[in-house]
């Protein structure tokens, strides 16, 4: 009960903001889509109408068709279901096996700190997007290793984070106490350890939603993601930007929904942040 | 002394270890490259005869420790191979591209820091002003807007629409100005994400600092308001500013590779665009290294430099 009157009031805090507002607007709407995309589309997001392509927004096109006469406002709802598939998978999978190295470095022994966190180190020096060209290159582009790739860059944001909690939780007085009763580690882990961390988890979990997003359209837009016929958004300003020629309306439409939609993610991201974190108190001075 | 030697091998030594974990992962994904390597590289047409020479040319009969050798040696040497479409040695191919990926990454960097700072220092420097406002506002929004869908727009506003300014290639050879008006946009596109990260990472150290002893004694001595802001707290906001250009670099060359394949311009990412297209495994997994080299090593640098500036970081890294 306490748990969700204190999501409430960090929730009163981030809507109390008018960049968190905007946010959580944007929010609802973009996952409502991916959430209802079946309901709320007028067409087959791959139906082909090759005697309609780039035709204008109109009564029966909302935002008018592509270079084979689909539908783009269907297209541009099924991207925002595959969007925030990769980013919820990506991210919980980076999040739990993060937070898992980041407490096992916080309790094992130096050396396996050591190992942990140079893995960590090698992972990050990585440029992402470098690393996904060169996975995708051998395997060939697929949603599934798109999401996979993602998740593997972002396991060190979450373990460097996990860690440096968990080494501030270690020495604090209940821990010492619950370790004396006797207290099994997995207990103590998930009922002390997971709810004092997961603050900053969650923080750092929602910042990176727009980062997720973002390297997935990149990739889909030079081909190397999400495959055709699936709708991605990248894959939407791919097809747009090699037929500008002929229309530049599908282009605006798809660059203006992912730009709309990390701009969202991205001001929630920090107006959750700034409710959450305490320090934030301090720049009153 | 000592300190800094100390912080400087553990720097120097993780790094060398990141070099080679990246040559180890290059070598294990070009091991499992699905299906026999001399079809995907030359493609059905070749005959058993061809087939068989090329695999022995490139070792691909030997166990794979002794290729795991030969490809280490190999890049110890310089030698990253060669490209299997043109035959020339894959360092030179790299090398023909590489300073326009550079030109581009450090112009969006100038750019970024000469607009970022300033902004920076106004907003610290009128807290809760309109105007901090509306950077705060503006800075979130050039973080959170990809930099291929600003890309995207420029290139429709200014050059399709507007017709200003050329676009798509490095531009001729012998003109000067030509290849300068065709980085305005691609350098724009590029640095306006950092522009806003700057001008953040300024403002709250600069806040931070002000906030800080020695610069409450400064003010209580009587020093200039201008000597103290601009000297001393701008000097100790350059320090996460610094840290955050070296991380800066790999994220700049990353988005230099959406970049370039937006405005055509030749360049490592285009380079490593078409390697993939054409299935060039050398030229990709040379390109992909020389990246890494480069990130790895400005953080390096940086590491280094800010630690040389800030007495604390190498006292914390040696311990």
């Amino acid at each position: 009960m306490t748990g969700f009157i204190a999501i409430r009031r960090t929730f009163g805090r981030i809507v109390s903001t008018l960049g968190g507002a905007v946010g959580t607007v944007i929010i609802v709407v973009v996952v409502g889509a991916a959430i209802l995309a079946p309901l709320i589309v007028t067409h087959d997001p791959d139906a082909l109408d090759i005697l309609n392509r780039f035709s204008g927004p109109s009564a029966a096109h909302w935002l008018g068709t592509d270079h084979l006469g689909r539908d783009l406002y269907s297209r541009l709802v099924f991207g925002a279901q595959v969007a925030m598939l990769v980013a919820l998978i990506a991210i919980s999978s980076a999040l739990v096996l993060g937070t898992l190295l980041g407490i096992l470095a916080a309790t094992l022994s130096t050396r396996w700190e050591r190992v942990i966190l140079i893995v960590f180190d090698i992972i990050s020096s990585f440029p992402s997007l470098v690393l996904a060209l060169a996975v995708v290159a051998v395997f060939g582009p697929s949603t599934a290793l798109v999401t996979a790739i993602v998740a593997v860059t972002l396991v060190p944001h979450f373990g460097r984070v996990a860690r440096a909690q968990m080494l501030t939780l270690r020495n604090a007085p209940f821990m010492e106490a619950e370790r004396l009763l006797g207290t099994s580690a997995t207990r103590i882990v998930l009922s002390h350890v997971l709810p004092n961390i997961a603050g900053p988890l969650v923080v750092l979990a929602s910042i990176d939603i727009p980062v997720v997003i973002t390297i997935e359209a990149g990739l889909s837009f030079i081909g190397l993601g999400v495959r055709p016929p699936l709708a991605s958004w990248g894959t939407l300003i791919y097809d747009g930007y090699a037929y500008l020629s002929d229309s530049n309306i599908p282009v605006i439409v798809a660059s203006a929904a992912l730009a709309v939609a990390t701009l969202g993610f991205t001001l929630f991201g920090e107006a959750l942040r700034d409710a959450v974190d305490p320090r934030l108190d301090r720049g009153g001075h | 002394m000592s300190e800094t030697a100390h912080y400087v091998a553990s720097r120097l030594a993780t790094t060398v270890l990141i070099v080679l974990g990246a040559m180890l992962l290059l070598f294990a994904l070009s091991a499992l490259v699905p299906g026999d390597p001399a079809t995907a590289l030359l493609g059905p047409a070749a005959t058993p005869e061809y087939a068989k020479r090329f695999i022995a040319e490139m070792g691909l009969d030997q166990p794979w420790y002794q290729r795991l050798f030969t490809f280490l040696g190999n890049i110890l040497l310089g030698n990253l191979g060669t490209d299997v479409l043109s035959g020339r040695p894959v360092t030179r191919v790299i090398a023909d591209v590489l300073p326009y990926t550079f030109i581009l990454t450090f112009t969006a960097i100038g750019l970024a820091v000469a607009i970022g700072v300033p902004l920076g220092c106004y907003a610290a420097t009128h807290r809760g002003s309109v105007l901090d406002h509306v950077f705060a506002f503006v800075s979130v929004a050039f973080i959170a807007i990809p930099a291929f869908v600003i890309a995207i727009f420029l290139l429709l506003i200014f050059a399709i629409w507007l017709n200003w300014l050329p676009v798509l290639g490095a531009g001729e050879e012998s003109s000067w100005l030509d290849q300068a008006k065709r980085l305005i946009l691609p350098t724009i596109a590029l640095s306006v994400g950092w522009i806003g990260f700057i001008a953040r990472l300024v403002r709250s150290s600069m806040l931070e600092t002000m906030g800080e002893n020695f610069i409450r004694l400064s003010r209580a001595y009587g020093l200039p308001s201008r000597l103290v802001t601009y000297k001393y707290a701008l000097k100790n906001a350059c320090i996460p500013t610094l840290a955050v250009l070296g991380m800066g670099v790999g994220r700049l060359l990353g988005g230099a590779v959406l970049i370039e394949i937006v405005f055509a311009r030749p360049g490592l990412g285009r380079l490593m665009f078409d390697a993939i297209s054409t299935r060039n495994f050398p030229v990709l997994q040379g390109a992909v290294l020389v990246v890494v080299l480069i990130f790895v090593l400005t953080n390096l640098l940086v590491d280094i430099s800010y630690a040389a500036i800030d007495p604390r970081i190498r006292r914390q890294g040696s311990r």
